[in-house]
């Protein structure tokens, strides 16, 4: 669908089932979802609209958790953890501390 | 919710040989929905019996309602693509235009020129020399110019190449954003469907084996991986649809209900290709189970 930038009009639901060929349940489904999480808003009778882009309010901080995230790989590295054991690793540390959350 | 097609009890025999037994279902309407089996499931001749051409052996079906055999007001809502779209190939596109627009009701010729022009189909050629797409693309416009409230299509995409295949579906997919209109199409390609459907009916051996929403399906169903399983209940598991075991490791596709909390199952996510494939195993396994018993 290419970038979009705040006040651009998404494609029409027909547009995107077809060129997709996917369901246009699931178009609306997923334009729904960008509203609700405020990043568009539909117009009735006109079509969905951009709010506001991505990647802004949390951005700082998620800087922060990059560089501490980048740490934390190099010392992994360091130990001799492969790529497939760093994966390992993660997924089961975050299953076990989600299901504490 | 309305609903377009209802089955209860449905059955339909031949000579001795049930193709469809108890068949009971309900398609909400404004879905779009699979019709998915092995050949010789039933698909044909359920739909068959949707548009009236096969009358049931026991049990019935309604479409909005009614029975749509020899019942004209319910056909003219139905559009109908059977197998390996048959068309008359001497007859151009142009010349089936107006047979449809002679012979029905309600019947908008523009709709269909415009769609053929959108995907290049000549109007003036023989539909007998067209490509197996194209002839494809013809049948899904010429049964949408009667706007039908219900579309069926009978393994629409089956004997079609893959770039084929894809144009057919956008066409397909694009009608239907635009008109609404409810879906039922068999097939036996998994991979497609589920981009293209969110309602799925499994047929095996005559039987309904699953008829659900694929939403649900998808999130009820959930592969577990843990060491050797001795077949006790697992805490959030409805039931166990298939499971395999090695030496030390069971892989259970189960159905659940609510979280599974036990630490030792890992628990994975699953496309519709699992859930429909492992139903479809399931079947097999019942059917030897009662051969044996006899």
């Amino acid at each position: 669908m290419g970038l979009l930038s705040p006040g651009d009009q998404l494609p029409k639901v027909r547009d995107v089932a077809q060129s997709l060929a996917i369901n246009p349940n699931t178009v609306l489904k997923a334009y729904r979802e960008l509203e609700i999480e405020g990043l568009a808003e539909g117009r009735p009778g006109v079509g969905t609209f951009i709010r506001q882009g991505v990647a802004r309010a949390s951005m700082p901080n998620r800087a922060q958790l990059r560089e501490d995230l980048m740490a934390w790989l190099k010392r992994a590295q360091d130990d001799g953890l492969t790529r497939d054991d760093i994966r390992a690793l993660v997924e089961t540390t975050m299953r076990a501390g989600f299901k504490q959350g | 919710m309305d609903t377009v097609l209802e089955a209860s009890q449905l059955g339909k025999r031949y000579a001795k040989q049930w193709a469809l037994r108890e068949c009971s279902l309900r398609l909400p309407a404004g879905r779009i929905a699979a019709l998915v089996g092995p050949n010789g499931a039933g698909k044909s001749t359920l739909l068959h019996m949707a548009v009236g051409l096969l009358r049931p052996d026991a049990g019935s079906i309604r479409i909005f309602g009614q029975d749509p055999h020899d019942n004209t007001a319910v056909l003219a809502g139905i559009g109908f693509v059977a197998q390996d779209t048959p068309l008359y190939g001497d007859f151009t596109a142009k010349e089936l235009i107006t047979a449809g627009s002679k012979i029905n009701r309600r019947w908008d010729s523009e709709l269909v020129r415009q769609r053929l022009a959108q995907v290049g189909i000549p109007l003036g050629k023989a539909v007998g020399k067209l490509s197996g797409g194209q002839r494809a693309q013809v049948a899904l416009a010429l049964a949408l110019a009667k706007r039908p409230r219900l579309l069926l299509l009978d393994e629409p995409a089956a004997s079609l190449d893959p770039l084929a295949r894809k144009e057919f579906l956008q066409s397909l997919m694009g009608s239907v954003a635009e008109s609404g209109t409810s879906v039922l199409l068999s097939s036996h390609l998994l991979a497609d469907l589920e981009r293209v459907c969110d309602y799925v009916i499994v047929l095996n051996s005559g039987r309904v084996r699953l008829a659900d929403a694929v939403d649900d399906l998808i999130g009820e169903h959930k592969r577990l991986v843990g060491p050797r399983h001795p077949g006790t209940p697992v805490a959030g598991v409805r039931s166990v649809v298939r499971a395999s075991h090695t030496d030390r490791q069971s892989t259970l596709l189960v159905r659940t209900a609510g979280e599974i909390d036990d630490p030792n199952w890992t628990v994975h996510d699953v496309t519709l290709e699992d859930v429909v494939l492992a139903h479809l195993t399931e079947a097999e396994v019942d059917v030897d189970a009662m051969e044996v018993a006899a």
